[in-house]
Parts: structure tokens; C-alpha cells; sequence
């Protein structure tokens, strides 16, 4: 894979494109591109575009987040699910379905019950004024566990049709009911990802130590609790519209600096185009697969993405 | 030789425990000072509190007469650089792009580097005998090189003042000598003034200007090798027992470490 990183974006770009343009025309029925564009089939193609669309924010968003949280916390298992986001984000959708509280609210539940954990982990993590990685890692563990702890228990005391809503809620899906959630939530990811591009400098000094990066000339506190807030904001905003697809925000990194190398300023765009390229593929195979069931996309996740990683992990261990 | 750097009057530690208390000294421009001491005596304590990892928590730090804490961190780092021990790096940079960091200090937040940044990377390479180097990954390399390539990041952020906190603990004698040696060149070629914390007593001997002996958090004694290393000095520090000489070559003073059944044998 000798090529320069703008080859490699110009690629990245192109995959995207292609897989846009798969998961317009492929679906439960498949419609050729020309005839999508006649009258009468107007309504499938703007359900298609917004799937599509909000694929690209979840992918973008979740993958981007990984890659920021690996090199904060230095830790190859970070992923945007790791400080407790997603479980407040749970705790507050599962809440809100008991108390029968109608679907288009859901989103605003769930969002709270992220901002809920947030604040939560960051005053638990806080020391002084720092906000030391370890205790951050610690905290969100065990937000995310006491969240856990609370869904499991309303679980158990839910009846069959909540039950079934709840399930659904934590397969995660990328059926989206209203545009204008979705222009919400793609404010908050594109204004995130631009945020965190400013400072893919900032990345890279952390991501060779902390003192190192002080060295260096960065705040390092105060781009800790940028990123930490900035990532927590978008995982929360995309878990509460789609909830928990996994898989995305830990795997897409990591195989995008297999591919493009750990220099932030190129891998935060290559992560960006990735994982929603690798997204859209997914929610493609999972809607036309065994339609007209839709199998859940974290099960396509898990099984296009682990195979992928293995292929590109094997070839760099050979490279070396 | 004028006043770099002046520490007066400094307590500092971590949290609730104070580990130096009560530091004054001055650092003098291009002169290579040795910090020397057991372990736990505050060396790389007193390295954090000058580069501004740490605050002081009494006294103050001044460089060219402003106090650090009051300066901007970029302002800073643009003219103090800093080698630590061992750098671990998790994630595979290479080389270029580590050495390439040396600009952020310079940089504005998404200013890409310019011709004069790329000129002045390649250079700090070359100086450090690593331009071989730039394309390999960081994590391929030896500890003796990935020292030098650090060595050459800090560099790039074309200091006046570089610290370093024991940069040859984890380096066979060859490499130690190689890296001292570069170190001596850049101070006398470039004028670039070197505080160094050192382990290895004769190391410091042979090659810093004036060392400074830290025991329990306080200076135990200031001076040039000569005047501060005696056996005298280093017994009471060190609680053992040392034959100090002179090294043949250089004349400077060298310690010799006496087992404790070669003690016995003595009497």
C-alpha cells in the first residue's frame, strides 16, 4: 500500500461514493438508479437518501470519536461506548419507552440521559482541576455499569411489548422518523468532527505521551476536557437517534492507521470517510440480505468489520 | 556569561508531599550543569518545575528574567525543549513526523509547516547523525537511535535551553558515549545551554561544567566536578562507600564503588 495519503483519501472518497450510490438502489426491493428517479418511486428514494445520510453521520461520528479516545487515553481498546455515553443514553430511552412516553420524544430522552452520564464521569474522573486518564476510564466504567445495572432491572419488571421496543432501542437501527432530528444531530457531528480536525495537532503530542505534548507547548488539560465533552456530545446525540451500533468506532481506527498511519491530520479524514462508507455497506447488506427482514446492523458490523481488520492486521505484521 | 535561568527559593512536589524544599541556583547561558543525587532526591522533580510540567508551590523560576508560570506554555516550549528517560511510543509515527512535532511550539492551531519548518527538521536530523532514519518507523528502531531521534525533535524546536532527565539510562556505554558526546557538540558548536540529570557519577564528571549535588529535596553541594565530587560529598549522600581518583585521560575526578567483602578484605 504504497501511496501517498491524498491517493489514499482520493480512494477513500471514491469507496464512499460507491457505497452511497449501493445503498440508494439496493434495499428491500431493488430499484434500478434511473427509475429511482421517476415520480412515483420519489417516496423510496428520500426514505433511502436519509438512511443513507444518517448512516454517514453515525459512521463518521462514531469512528472519528474511537480514534480520538484511543490516542487521548492511549489505550487500543477505547471506543466511544468506553465513558458511559451510550448506557446514559439507554438508561434514558429504556426510561422513557416504560413510561410510554411515544417515539418521537425518545431521542430527547435518551440525549439526556447522555448529558446525565457526562456530567456524572467528569465530576467522578475530576481531580482538582485535571482530569487524570486512568480515573477517567475508571469513572466511565462504572457509570456504564451502574447504568447497566438499572436497564437490566427494568427489563426484568417490562412486559412483552415494552420489552420488545427496549430490544429493538439496543440493537440499534438507522430508521429515522423525522428530517429535522437528523439535521439536529448532523449539526453536532459536523461541528464536532471540524472541532476535532483543529486539533489533530493537539492529537498527535498527546498521543506520544502527556508530558511529551506539555513539551510541546499544549494544554493539555484543557484539550482533554474539550475532546472528552466533544466526543461525549456526538456519541450521545447519534446513540439517541440510532442507538447502540457497535463495533464501527473501535475497529474503523484502528484499521485506518493500518492504512493511513497515526498522523491525526490525515487519519481524523480517513476515519471520517471509512467508517461511513463502512456503515452505509452494512445498513445496505443488513436491509437487502434476507429482506424483507432487516437483520440488526451490529450483527453486519461484526461480521463484515472482524474479518477486514484480520486481513489488514495480518499484512502489516508480514510488512514488518 | 549572563543569567538564564534563576531558581530562588523553590518548594515544590506532588499533591500534599513536598519533595524540594528551599532550591536556589542559577543556570548560566552555555554552560553544560550536571544534576546529580540518590534516588528520590527531587532531580527529575526540580527537571518538571523548570519546564513547567509542575508549578511551583513556593519560590519562583525565572527565564531571562520572567517568571514560567506567568509566560504561555508556546512561548515556553519555543525556547525550552526536554528529553526524557525513555519515550514509549504506542502508535507507529515515523521518524519525520516525530521529529516534525519539534514545530508545533511554532505553529499556529492548522498553520501547515512551511519550507524554513522542513529545513529546520532535516537539519536537527543531520546533527544528530539520524537523517538515515527519517523514513523508518518509530517503533522499529533502537534505543540508542530512537534517543537520537528524540534528541533531534527537541531540537527542532531550536531552543535555547534543553533539558534532559537521564537520556542514557537505558543505553549500553557505547551509545551512552555517543549521545553525551552529541550533547557536548551541540553546546559548544551551537552555544546551546544543557541541564542534564545524570545517574552515572563519572559520566557527569567527565562531561558537565558544574555539577549540582541534590540530596532529601535540598542542594547538598554546588560546584565544579572537583569541588563536588569528594568522597567526603559522596559518602555522606550516598551512605556508601567510594574511592574517588583521577581519570588518567582527562584528569576529571572518577569514583570507583567498593563491594562490602572487598572492605573486609581491606581491614
Amino acid at each position: 500500500m504504497r501511496m501517498n495519503p491524498k491517493r489514499k483519501i482520493l480512494l477513500l472518497v471514491i469507496i464512499l461514493l460507491a457505497t452511497i450510490l449501493l445503498g440508494i438502489c439496493r434495499g428491500s426491493i431493488n430499484i434500478p438508479f434511473l427509475e429511482l428517479l421517476s415520480k412515483e418511486n420519489q417516496q423510496i428514494l428520500y426514505l433511502r437518501i436519509v438512511r443513507v445520510m444518517l448512516g454517514i453521520l453515525v459512521g463518521a461520528g462514531l469512528g472519528v470519536c474511537g480514534a480520538v479516545l484511543q490516542a487521548i487515553l492511549r489505550n487500543p481498546l477505547a471506543e466511544p461506548y468506553l465513558l458511559g455515553t451510550s448506557s446514559g443514553a439507554g438508561l434514558g430511552a429504556i426510561t422513557a419507552i416504560i413510561l410510554g412516553v411515544s417515539g418521537v420524544y425518545l431521542p430527547f430522552a435518551a440525549f439526556l440521559g447522555a448529558l446525565l452520564s457526562i456530567v456524572l464521569v467528569y465530576n467522578l474522573a475530576k481531580q482538582d482541576t485535571k482530569i487524570p486518564v486512568q480515573s477517567l476510564i475508571l469513572s466511565g466504567v462504572i457509570v456504564a455499569m451502574a447504568f447497566s445495572g438499572i436497564i437490566l432491572f427494568f427489563i426484568s419488571i417490562s412486559s412483552n411489548e415494552t420489552l420488545h421496543g427496549i430490544t429493538w432501542w439496543l440493537l440499534g437501527s438507522l430508521q429515522i422518523y423525522q428530517l429535522k432530528l437528523l439535521f439536529v444531530v448532523a449539526g453536532i457531528v459536523v461541528f464536532g468532527i471540524l472541532s476535532i480536525f483543529a486539533l489533530s495537532q493537539d492529537l498527535n503530542a498527546i498521543s506520544i505521551g502527556e508530558e511529551e505534548a506539555i513539551h510541546l507547548g499544549i494544554e493539555i488539560e484543557t484539550v482533554k476536557k474539550i475532546l472528552f465533552l466533544i466526543t461525549s456530545l456526538i456519541t450521545g446525540a447519534l446513540v439517541s437517534v440510532s442507538g447502540m451500533i457497535g463495533f464501527v468506532g473501535l475497529i474503523i481506527p484502528h484499521t485506518m492507521r493500518l492504512v493511513v498511519g497515526p498522523n491525526h491530520k490525515i487519519l481524523i479524514p480517513a476515519t471520517c470517510l471509512g467508517a461511513a462508507a463502512f456503515l452505509v455497506l452494512c445498513d445496505t447488506v443488513s436491509r437487502s440480505l434476507l429482506s424483507p427482514v432487516e437483520i440488526p446492523i451490529g450483527v453486519i458490523t461484526s461480521l463484515i468489520g472482524a474479518p477486514i481488520f484480520i486481513i489488514l492486521l495480518k499484512r502489516s505484521q508480514r510488512v514488518k | 556569561m549572563g543569567v538564564l535561568l534563576k531558581v530562588d527559593k523553590l518548594f515544590g512536589g506532588y499533591g500534599r508531599e513536598i519533595v524540594l524544599k528551599d532550591i536556589s541556583f542559577e543556570i548560566k547561558r552555555g554552560e553544560f550543569l550536571g544534576i546529580i543525587g540518590p534516588n528520590g532526591s527531587g532531580k527529575s522533580t526540580l527537571l518538571r518545575l523548570m519546564s513547567r510540567v509542575l508549578y511551583p508551590r513556593k519560590g519562583i523560576i525565572l527565564f531571562e528574567n520572567q517568571d514560567i508560570t506567568k509566560m504561555g506554555l508556546k512561548e515556553l516550549c519555543r525556547k525550552i525543549a526536554f528529553v526524557p528517560q525513555d519515550t514509549l511510543i504506542s502508535f507507529s509515527f515515523s521518524v519525520w513526523e516525530i521529529v516534525l512535532m519539534g514545530r508545533i511550539p511554532h505553529l499556529k492551531r492548522l498553520q501547515l509547516e512551511t519550507r524554513k519548518d522542513f529545513e529546520i527538521a532535516e537539519s536537527s536530523l543531520s546533527l544528530t547523525d539520524s537523517l538515515y532514519l527519517k523514513n523508518k518507523k518509530i517503533d522499529q528502531l533502537s534505543a540508542g537511535e530512537r534517543q537520537r531521534v528524540i534528541i533531534a525533535k527537541a531540537l527542532t524546536q531550536e531552543p535555547i535551553l534543553l533539558f534532559l532527565d537521564e537520556p542514557t539510562s537505558h543505553l549500553d556505554i557505547g551509545h551512552q558515549i555517543q549521545i553525551l558526546d552529541l550533547l557536548k557538540r551541540l553546546n559548544r558548536q551551537n552555544y546551546l545551554t544543557t541541564v542534564v540529570v545524570l545517574h552515572d557519577l563519572n559520566l557527569a564528571s567527565e562531561y558537565c561544567n558544574r555539577l549540582i549535588l541534590l540530596n532529601e529535596g535540598r542542594i547538598f553541594k554546588e560546584g565544579t566536578p572537583d569541588e563536588v565530587l569528594t568522597y567526603h560529598n559522596i559518602e555522606s549522600v550516598y551512605k556508601t562507600i567510594v574511592v574517588v581518583n583521577k581519570n588518567p585521560i582527562s584528569s576529571k575526578p572518577y569514583c570507583f564503588l567498593v563491594s562490602k567483602e572487598g572492605r573486609c578484605l581491606q581491614d
